[in-house]
């Protein structure tokens, strides 16, 4: 009796969810490079991101990605950006959302996750952790001296 | 006054980094809002927390403890240039409207659809969430049927269109959603949409 109802709230959900993505690459400049579960891809346009994807650009990288709550992530050059973290609800905005940039630049504009809940979208770097409550933002983590 | 102020913010944190030995340079800065709205950022470095909370506020994590300052759309544009010229368009909304009990668009929301079509045109690649809705007249299997039904109408205009089938989801929420709340049973036009986000 129990199984055909969660057959039914899976067959509802997995639109919602649209399988394990979280994102997508939209911009893509020079070396781009996706490491996903100790492989790695070529960050090209159209590729699509899941949770934990480490996203790395080369010296004449840069890359741009849209996120399934509409937040933008962008990287300039010599940039290491880890998707930690990434759950989202299409229907009620919650969820949770945390990034790391452990080097290079970012720059970021946060979409619905944060909006709901001022908790609910942070930034680490090396040094600090950024609780996102407004909008727009850029962070620069530097070489190692 | 530019330069005065960097060459002043380099002489207040040179010798803290020198003192910490190999720090990394961090920094953190604020944006305004598009629109010119409140906007903040919370910084947390150990047990030191900051928060910036207005346009350009910036903060300085090279050292043990955050450093305010204010920074400048100059030092944005040399440091981020490359970061925000990568910046993806942002998402766009649209919301098209249906003629009662149909699937048929009313006729202004034929306007919309072309803008929606030119906003299409710029990105690169798409991914597009479509959600239809209805009216509460009717019940929630029917309404189901229906908002589901609106929704691959518009697909269907976007496949058409050269727009990926792979690219699209369609949904339907019925009744669920009303944007305007209504009593059972009530006809009202501008429940009857499909809400489209293009990212």
């Amino acid at each position: 009796m129990l199984r055909p109802l969660v057959a039914l709230s899976l067959a509802f959900a997995i639109p919602f969810a649209n399988a394990a993505d979280i994102g997508q690459i939209k911009v893509s400049k020079g070396t781009v490079t996706i490491e996903r579960a100790g492989h790695s891809v070529a960050g090209s346009v159209g590729l699509r991101l899941q949770a934990s994807d480490v996203v790395k650009t080369g010296s004449d990288g840069s890359v741009g990605i849209t996120m399934t709550d509409n937040s933008l992530l962008s990287a300039g050059p010599n940039s290491v950006l880890a998707l930690d973290r990434y759950d989202f609800d299409d229907v009620t905005s919650e969820g949770r959302f945390d990034a790391s940039l452990r080097k290079g630049t970012l720059a970021v504009v946060s979409g619905r996750l944060a909006k709901q809940s001022p908790a609910a979208m942070t930034v680490r770097t090396p040094a600090a952790v950024l609780g996102v409550r407004g909008t727009e933002f850029v962070v620069r983590v530097g070489d190692e001296r | 006054m530019n330069a005065s102020r960097a060459a002043l913010r380099i002489a207040l944190f040179a010798p803290a980094a020198w003192l910490v030995g190999c720090a990394v340079e961090e920094r953190v800065i604020l944006l305004p809002e598009a629109n010119g709205g409140p906007t903040s950022l919370a910084v947390r470095q150990g047990t030191h927390d900051v928060v910036l909370d207005h346009g350009y506020a910036a903060a300085d994590l090279t050292a043990a403890d955050p450093w305010r300052y204010e920074a400048s759309a100059d030092e944005v544009r040399k440091t981020f240039g490359d970061a925000l010229a990568a910046q993806p368009m942002r998402a766009a909304h649209f919301t098209l409207y249906f003629n009662e009990a149909s699937d048929d668009l009313t006729q202004d929301s034929r306007q919309a659809l072309e803008r929606m079509f030119a906003d299409l045109d710029k990105r690169p690649v798409r991914d597009i969430v479509i959600i239809g809705h209805t009216d509460a007249v009717g019940s929630d299997e029917y309404n189901d049927a229906l908002a589901k039904k609106r929704a691959d109408a518009v697909k269907a205009m976007l496949v058409v269109r050269g727009v990926a089938q792979d690219d699209i989801v369609a949904i339907g929420r019925g009744k669920r959603d009303l944007l305007i709340p209504t009593p059972a049973g009530i006809a009202e036009p501008r429940n009857r949409r499909v809400e489209i986000v293009v990212r």
